[in-house]
């Protein structure tokens, strides 16, 4: 059970299994527990996932288009994005446009081949929650989030440097 | 320079602070091989045949004198005393202990310089014209645009795992400097009619194995607009790029599979989501940042200095570099003048740590105390005197530095080759030692004219073989090490990639084949203007090829 990060928290006992990363093991699920799908389940099945007891969340893969997820309706309960290895950057990307272009404002979570050393870099895409690789010491890898004190370039989490530059300059006006 | 400011300067103090812990995590065997490979380099870390190599930036090619001493003092204190500069405005240390590289890295930290994104499948140190700032047919100053995208770029959290390496250049001129035809992105400064600057952005050329010329993708992006337009194409590169083959993983591919059309439509549906959004440049950053570069206090000085005329009529030696590595400037009596890092029998690109040392007060002596890093692999004194060039020279042709080849046949640009870089099939330096001791007569190399040498030990292509009017690729068969020639590559506005001229040749026969070569272009040239290859694309290449290889078996 890899541990979870949460708004620069660890969590223990966090109950949303993931379903299906395996593509031949779309494993089954009980109606209470609270489930994240993969985006293909979300889509084809939509009207009985919105029955279940449990809550239903998606997860998207590297290739995964996010503008599937609001045509598909109404948000689900919780957004993961699979990292296959951390060396495919795709995600980054997928949590930008969630939240920057859809509008998505729920838990968004960053799955899989999930270490210390990109934490920082998602946080700014985009990701609030990283279920972090069994290996990885978490309480270590809080200290991620702190690596850098500025940012030159837009992202999720704010805005360009220049822009912070020149409203504090004008503020001291 | 470009003088950063307190937060430029904590980023990169951060940085090495991060890089040390993470160092220390791979030696304490908590951090993988696999995962310290990418976090190394993107510090610039390779791990290669001998030892480490550490690539430094150079960002857009600019020195200080100051950082050139830091330079000279690494070199000494935790290499073997040299360092060589590479074909894209870096400095390569082969020899750095893994354990010392954090400490190396605060030591550059303190002059203001790092090996930010060196490496690793990122966007790469942002290169730029030599002569960015003094060249007379200037259209806007590159470095101050270089420097707003370098920031742009420095930990770009959304593109730090792209497909494969990003590479961007920026030229400032009329005439590109800069191979912006041959870079993932290409930009190139231009005024519309109504004198707003903006860019032409090319797209999706390149080198390596799989050569080509990039795709203009705009014709005028007005300034304001430039991050988010970069953000767009990196976006459209990050997520549709190929990851499942290293060789086809460039964006040059993604270009071709969408065709350039195609490719275009994505970024631009794209870029309507980003267009005016935060990322939008506005004018104050723009003067800050330009604000932040010191500029030469010049005298004002007669652009005919009365001496200097007399002296290049009295001292032939002298005229002859001076015709060579004397470059015109726009300032009035100033001229720029290149440093040749091409002498015979040293490694092209390589300086020792004396040299630099000693270069580094020669551009305090003689040029504000500033230097830049060219492609070429040369090194560049933008803000000489007239008046001063002649003692200039005297103390460069002490040092070795004199040798007036630039834009000649000895002046080759060569990989590290087979000596020092594990991808390589086969060794550069020796092969470019080899034919600049056969054209060591001066009086025939500039009879022979303006000719580009470009070698590369393999076809990731670090020595630009394509774009040399003489290309030279090491390749391997069944182990063993030969040489495969092509003819017709150019740089600049006019870019063309080199034609292969037919089978390859052992490493002893290569000095032969470029004589051979140049025979054929003397006996066919309409006089001495019309260069090399003026000729290659006038006759093409069959004739070169019968030339060279009636003499084979």
């Amino acid at each position: 059970m890899p541990t979870l990060i949460r708004r620069r928290s660890i969590v223990s006992g966090d109950a949303w299994r993931v379903i299906g990363l395996a593509p031949e093991a779309l494993s089954p699920f009980s109606d209470s527990e609270d489930v994240i799908v993969p985006l293909a389940v979300w889509k084809s099945d939509r009207p009985s996932l919105a029955n279940r007891g449990g809550r239903t969340g998606v997860w998207l893969g590297p290739a995964d288009d996010p503008a599937d997820l609001p045509a598909a309706g109404e948000f689900p309960a919780l957004v993961a994005v699979h990292f296959p290895t951390f060396t495919d950057g795709r995600g980054y990307s997928t949590a930008r446009l969630l939240r920057e272009r859809h509008g998505y404002r729920g838990e968004l979570r960053a799955i899989g081949d999930i270490l210390r050393d990109q934490l920082y870099e998602l946080a700014r895409c985009g990701f609030d929650a990283f279920a972090l690789r069994d290996d990885q010491d978490a309480q270590a890898a809080l200290s991620a989030f702190s690596d850098f004190s500025e940012d030159y370039q837009a992202a999720v989490d704010r805005g360009p440097l220049f822009a912070r530059r020149f409203a504090l300059h004008g503020q001291a006006r | 320079m470009y003088i950063y400011d307190e937060i430029d300067q904590r980023l990169v103090d951060e940085r090495v602070a991060q890089f040390r812990d993470q160092t220390r995590r791979f030696l304490a065997g908590s951090l993988s091989e696999d995962e310290f490979r990418a976090l190394r380099l993107r510090n610039g870390l390779y791990i290669q045949k001998h030892a480490p190599m550490l690539r430094v930036a150079i960002p857009y090619g600019l020195l200080s004198s100051t950082q050139l001493r830091k330079l000279a003092h690494i070199a000494r204190r935790y290499d073997r005393g040299y360092g060589h500069f590479s074909t894209r405005q870096n400095i390569q240390y082969n020899w750095p202990r893994l354990k010392d590289v954090p400490e190396i890295l605060a030591e550059l930290a303190s002059v203001q310089m790092h090996a930010i994104q060196t490496s690793g499948n990122c966007v790469r140190n942002i290169t730029t014209d030599h002569f960015a700032g003094v060249a007379p047919d200037e259209i806007v100053d590159p470095f101050v645009w270089a420097e707003v995208m370098r920031q742009w770029s420095t930990f770009h959290p959304e593109f730090g795992f792209l497909p494969r390496k990003f590479k961007i250049a920026i030229n400032g001129s009329v005439e590109d400097r800069a191979a912006v035809l041959v870079h993932d992105i290409g930009i190139h400064a231009v005024r519309n009619d109504a004198g707003e600057l903006g860019f032409r952005v090319i797209v999706g050329g390149g080198l390596g194995r799989t050569p080509i010329i990039g795709h203009v993708i705009r014709d005028f992006l007005p300034w304001q607009h430039l991050l988010t337009y970069l953000d767009a194409i990196l976006r459209t590169y990050n997520r549709h790029g190929r990851r499942d083959n290293k060789y086809k993983a460039r964006i040059k591919i993604l270009v071709k599979d969408l065709t350039p059309a195609g490719f275009t439509r994505q970024v631009e549906a794209e870029w309507t989501h980003l267009k005016d959004g935060p990322g939008t440049l506005v004018q104050e950053e723009i003067d800050r940042i330009e604000a932040r570069f010191t500029r030469a206090p010049y005298a004002t000085l007669h652009d005919v200095d009365a001496g200097y005329g007399p002296r290049l009529h009295a001292e032939p030696a002298l005229a002859r570099w001076a015709s060579r590595n004397a470059h015109a400037r726009k300032v009035p009596g100033y001229a720029a003048v290149s440093l040749s890092l091409k002498k015979t029998g040293v490694p092209p690109g390589d300086a020792t740590a004396d040299q630099m040392d000693a270069v580094a007060r020669l551009a305090e002596d003689y040029s504000f105390g500033e230097l830049r890093v060219t492609h070429e692999q040369n090194l560049v004194f933008a803000d000489v005197a007239k008046r001063d060039l002649h003692d200039l020279w005297l103390e460069l042709k002490a040092l070795g530095l004199a040798t007036p080849n630039i834009g000649l046949l000895t002046n080759i640009i060569a990989c590290p080759g087979g000596d020092f870089c594990s991808l390589a099939n086969a060794v550069s330096i020796p092969v470019a030692q080899a034919i600049q001791a056969r054209f060591d007569d001066l009086d025939y190399l500039y009879d022979i004219g303006e000719l580009d040498l470009n070698i590369s030990g393999c076809m990731n292509s670090c020595g630009h073989h394509h774009v040399g009017h003489i290309g030279i690729l090491g390749v391997d068969k069944n182990g063993e090490e030969w040489y495969q020639i092509s003819i017709g590559g150019s740089q600049g506005s006019q870019a063309s990639l080199g034609k292969v001229i037919g089978p390859s040749f052992a490493r002893d026969e290569v000095p032969g084949v470029i004589a051979r070569l140049i025979e054929h272009y003397l006996h066919r040239r309409d006089s001495e203007n019309e260069r090399f290859i003026d000729v290659v694309r006038r006759v093409g290449i069959e004739p070169f090829k019968a030339h060279v290889y009636a003499y084979a078996d």
